[in-house]
């Protein structure tokens, strides 16, 4: 498949009043169209950072980035699901193309759609407050979905969730962008999840970062995240991943 | 279920008895002021000329609005108080909103803010008086030199508040500075301006009590500067008396007004 994203040899310092903040070394990294990679390392090592330039919010300081391909939407989905209180659900599902005036019959139409596919289709006029945790996740996802990205960039997306809540919707949310077939980068803490749900797992080095490894993750019936996690080489991805990870405590 | 329904109005029946008991308690303590006042008064105890007597603000009251005076008091300052009370959250909101947009803006006139925030307003009134001149929009001015300040920095600090990953999710959008305000920074902060609205009524009313005690010809402030000037305790007292019963009503109107406007 083709690379629908290279990333070459990319840096980045912060400038703060104090100091000067090294948060990537130096990263190069293809990304192919279908792909799902989940990027761990150890917090403050530079992950949200590395999603950050590459959804362009913050400004690189070397290196490239290029997107094969004409018109390249991103979509970028942070830990907290950013409901907006005052918008209903609709609303808050079709703020992405509001901001883009974008908001035609048939797009708000798809926004419809996804809706009523992931079950939250009567909830289209409430407001976020009256939805659990992980439903605001799922409309979250959708309000990324319906701007229709050529990537998802996926900023511990679960993390706000509690544990079980959080099995369930990272199974919920790896059915819609396996559905929808999208490409995406996750970045995460948790080893299990980062398992269950990628082809590939990067991990980082500790702050600046850059790529210590790369697994292929290769698991023998490979279905959803919660039964991946009972496939017989998991434990041994997880193994290997976790003596690599520089652990700060 | 049962069982705890009987249980939770068990208890609101004791808090129904508490709260009933205190609203009386609170009734007695105005009642014996107010009887022990003006029996002391009658009794020559203490001295009318001095204390005036609820009888005699009540006479007061009466003929000033036989007169027709009372009504031009009170509009006068109702008057006063809402234009500076429009004026400060409009042009508090505004300046907010500047500050807001422009980092290099609130950067330069945040020491500004602290310096007059700490100045006792009153002392610049002589100088409005003779920059202005003695009439109300001094008096408008000053209310608005009190109440502005609180109103730009509390919403000010309500738009600093906004959750920072809200913004980058928009950013995210792509959207632009102006599409940040509209669709993000105003909606979050409605619950603040809002809020600001009470703090905002009662500098007002201050502001203006002020100024009408220091140029006016008519308002609850003028009256009771006027009876002071001419000792006629009985006016001074039933000034007070109105203002406490206006500021009250005011305020109250306004906690009713952000009850509503939160609810929805
Ligand atoms: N806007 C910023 N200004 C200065 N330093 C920053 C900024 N954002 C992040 N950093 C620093 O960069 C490093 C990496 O941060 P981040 O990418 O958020 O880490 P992670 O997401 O892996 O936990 C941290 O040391 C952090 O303090
Ligand atoms: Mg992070």
């Amino acid at each position: 498949m083709n690379n629908l994203v290279e990333i070459k040899n990319l840096t980045k310092t912060y400038h703060t009043k104090k100091e000067e903040v090294e948060a990537i070394c130096n990263i190069s990294l293809d990304i192919k169209e279908g792909e799902f990679i989940a990027i761990v390392g150890s917090s403050g090592c530079g992950k949200s950072t590395l999603l950050s330039i590459l959804a362009n919010l913050e400004e690189k300081t070397g290196g490239q980035i290029t997107f094969n391909k004409k018109d390249f939407v991103i979509g970028y989905m942070l830990q907290n699901d950013c409901l907006l209180d005052w918008l209903t659900i609709l609303d808050n599902a079709t703020l992405g193309l509001d901001i883009q005036k974008n908001k035609t019959k048939e797009n708000v139409d798809y926004v419809k759609k996804l809706l009523k596919t992931y079950d939250l289709d009567s909830f289209k006029d409430k407001y976020p407050k009256e939805l659990s945790g992980g439903m605001k996740q799922r409309v979250a996802l959708i309000r990324t979905l319906a701007i229709r990205p050529d990537i998802l960039l996926l900023d511990e997306p679960f993390s706000a969730l509690d544990y079980q809540t959080r099995l369930a919707v990272s199974d919920d949310v790896y059915k819609i962008i396996k559905k929808e077939k999208k490409t995406v980068i996750m970045v995460t803490h948790d080893l299990a999840e980062a398992i269950s749900l990628a082809d590939r797992v990067v991990v980082l080095s500790k702050r600046p970062c850059q790529i210590k490894k790369i697994y292929d993750i290769k698991l023998t019936n490979k279905s959803n995240p919660i039964e991946n996690r009972k496939a017989k080489e998991f434990s041994d991805y997880y193994e290997k991943i976790w003596q690599n990870l520089d652990v700060v405590i | 279920m049962r069982k705890s329904g009987k249980i939770s109005t068990l208890l609101s029946d004791k808090e129904k008895r508490f709260n009933l008991l205190a609203f009386i308690t609170q009734i007695s303590i105005i009642v014996i002021f107010l009887l022990s006042w003006e029996i002391l008064t009658r009794l020559g105890v203490i001295n009318t000329f001095v204390f005036s007597s609820p009888s005699l603000i009540i006479k007061t009251i009466k003929e000033l609005f036989l007169t027709g005076h009372l009504v031009t008091h009170l509009t006068t300052t109702f008057l006063e108080t809402a234009i500076a009370f429009v004026l400060g959250i409009v042009l508090g909101l505004l300046v907010a909103l500047i500050l807001y947009s422009f980092k290099f803006i609130a950067k330069v006139v945040d020491p500004f803010l602290t310096l007059i925030n700490s100045l006792p307003k009153v002392a610049l009134g002589p100088i409005l008086i003779i920059w202005i001149g003695a009439n109300t929009k001094s008096i408008i001015v000053m209310a608005l030199l009190i109440n502005l300040i609180v109103s730009i920095v509390t919403i000010y600090n309500g738009f600093l508040n906004i959750d920072e990953n809200k913004i980058k999710l928009l950013k995210s959008f792509g959207a632009t500075k102006g599409q940040i305000l509209r669709k993000l920074i105003i909606p979050a902060s409605y619950q603040t301006i809002v809020s600001s609205l009470k703090l905002n009524i009662s500098m007002s009313l201050i502001g203006v009590i002020m100024g009408e005690f220091l140029v006016s010809k008519e308002g609850l402030g003028y009256l009771i500067m006027y009876g002071t000037q001419v000792f006629d305790l009985n006016l001074v007292m039933s000034g007070i008396f109105l203002l406490l019963i206006f500021s009250y009503i005011l305020y109250k109107a306004i906690s009713l007004l952000e009850k509503k406007l939160i609810k929805e």
